[in-house]
């Protein structure tokens, strides 16, 4: 976006404003390094358990969801109940886990460009780093819950393969991918129609439902038969929680529960594409929206 | 010497009274765009505009003239309607001094924060670091959080980061407020120290005692127009006849 001097000077003459998108947040490291440890600083200011909370929150959520759906469902496969999936814990965790890292991230960086509307009225900057910070901080507060869930899946006999690790990997790089993508989508729409908050908040309560954290993918292609299936299937949460599930889940019991059909050789690629396609229109729309933020604001 | 800021036919236009809601704006889409659910506001009128590598000009104007929304769009704050703006090097602002303060942060990691925000690097705010602490006069309650900072220790640290970012246009809104009488003056004395060091200087000031002082060229804007450009006697002249009206 630079433009050429007219006169001799080295340094050639810029329009201001016009940054560089998410290339700019690549760019400013340092300055994204300082934003998400001022949140993280700030997050459990004043709070006696602190970071612990990280553990304790999703630690309850895991108990009541064990109970209620494990237990009282029936999902957890026992003498009683030899169709249920075994495991159900570790099954049930490796979902909650992903599912709440993207429910913390998006929630936050929808809210991102309102809740930094001080400094974004006033200065200059690339407007992109508050999403991305926030989806970063939620990555901050994934790390020790997973430390949790290899925790229980060591316990459990856990002997994952290198193709495992690596499609957990793909898991999580398709929900921080589809998370930045909607954080810049509805953080700026944001701006202009504060119902883009409720919006987001719907969302993210379809989304722990709408991929299969509780129950089994087995049983929604039972229900909705092939062809809706695989409309179920291009949502890339249900990717992502289904390579955890595969890379934390299956490894601890006998192997012999089906995965998904080309789970590593379709779905896997299709989430990233589909994410990246995401990301790609939240910073196409975000471009256009932010040249009025200030005033918006 | 080169030009520093290059403004051309920059427009501008508000919208006032925007809605927030959806509804409001679903239930004006299916009325079939009837009455208006928005005021339009000219605050820019084709403004052009050309500073000079280290001249010192001052926007002037009543309340509601135009003159921070011109500064917000040198800055990159505000992107133009129609019209260019260009800048050359690096602009930095101390509009509303503080802007990126966090109150729950120490004084250091809000020297550090907001040194990164108004674009300075890591090792460029190690640097000054120290100079930043000992111009603010802060001593040892750096480490304190900010908010046990009184108003004008908050000011100062504020102002302090702001002047030590180095850029090479330097915009200023309505700082001179900062502190009491003695700081006032060695912001005073700083900004001299800028401009005499060759650096590009707009400011934007109620204080039309103070920008005689420091700016040479003075631009008066009525209504989002530039009414007056030239020397700061004759601007403030201008002004004085305009307010009395």
């Amino acid at each position: 976006m630079t433009s050429t001097s007219t006169s001799g000077n080295s340094v050639p003459l810029t329009r201001p404003g016009f940054g560089g998108g998410l290339a700019d947040v690549v760019r400013q490291r340092f300055l994204l390094k300082l934003l998400v440890r001022k949140e993280l600083q700030v997050r459990y200011r004043g709070s006696v358990l602190g970071l612990l909370w990280s553990y304790v929150k999703p630690g309850v959520q895991f108990l009541v969801f064990y109970v209620a759906l494990g237990v009282f469902l029936g999902l957890e496969k026992s003498s009683r109940n030899p169709e249920g999936l075994a495991n159900y814990a570790v099954y049930l965790f490796s979902g909650i886990v992903l599912i709440n890292f993207f429910t913390e991230a998006l929630s936050n960086a929808a809210r991102s460009i309102v809740g930094n509307g001080g400094l974004i009225k006033k200065i200059y900057l690339p407007r992109e780093l508050f999403p991305v910070a926030s989806v970063w901080v939620s990555a901050v507060h994934f790390v020790p819950q997973m430390v949790v869930l290899i925790a229980a899946c060591l316990m459990s006999g856990w002997h994952p393969s290198a193709l495992q690790l690596l499609a957990a990997a793909a898991g999580f790089v398709i929900v921080a991918m589809l998370a930045v993508g909607l954080g810049l989508l509805f953080g700026s729409a944001n701006v202009y129609f504060r119902d883009s908050e409720n919006i987001v908040d719907m969302l993210l309560m379809v989304a722990t439902w709408a991929s299969p954290v509780m129950y089994a993918w087995t049983m929604v292609r039972d229900k909705i038969g092939e062809g809706w299936y695989t409309v179920y299937q291009l949502n890339p949460i249900t990717i992502g929680i289904e390579a955890f599930h595969y890379s934390f889940w299956l490894p601890t019991t006998d192997g012999t529960a089906p995965i998904p059909p080309h789970l590593l050789s379709l779905w896997i690629p299709v989430g990233l594409a589909v994410s990246f396609a995401v990301l790609v229109l939240g910073q196409w729309t975000f471009r256009r929206l932010e040249g009025r933020f200030a005033q918006e604001l | 010497m080169s030009v520093a800021i290059e403004v051309q036919g920059l427009n501008k236009q508000f919208v006032l009274r925007h809605t927030r809601s959806m509804k409001e704006a679903v239930v004006w889409l299916l009325k079939g765009r009837k009455g208006d659910i928005s005021k339009k506001f000219h605050a820019l009128h084709d403004v052009n505009l050309e500073v000079r590598q280290g001249e010192t000009v001052a926007l002037l104007g009543l309340n509601g003239s135009g003159k921070s929304t011109l500064l917000k769009h040198i800055s990159g704050v505000m992107l133009p309607d129609t019209g260019t703006v260009r800048t050359r090097g690096k602009v930095a602002g101390l509009i509303e001094v503080g802007a990126g303060f966090h109150h729950d942060l120490s004084g250091r990691d809000n020297v550090y924060l907001n040194g990164a925000i108004l674009g300075m690097t890591e090792s460029q705010i190690n640097e000054q670091f120290d100079s930043i602490v000992e111009f603010a006069e802060i001593g040892e309650f750096i480490d304190t959080e900010v908010r046990f900072y009184s108003s004008g220790m908050y000011l100062r640290l504020a102002f302090s980061v702001a002047v030590h970012t180095d850029p090479e246009v330097f915009l200023v809104d309505e700082i001179l407020a900062v502190g009491d009488e003695p700081f006032q003056r060695k912001c005073l004395d700083k900004i001299k120290e800028l401009s005499e060091a060759g650096k590009t200087l707009v400011v934007v000031s109620h204080d039309l005692e103070l920008v005689s002082r420091i700016c040479d060229r003075g631009v008066v804007l009525q209504h989002g127009n530039v009414v007056f450009d030239g020397p700061i006697r004759d601007a403030i002249a201008r002004l004085r006849a305009e307010s009395s009206h």
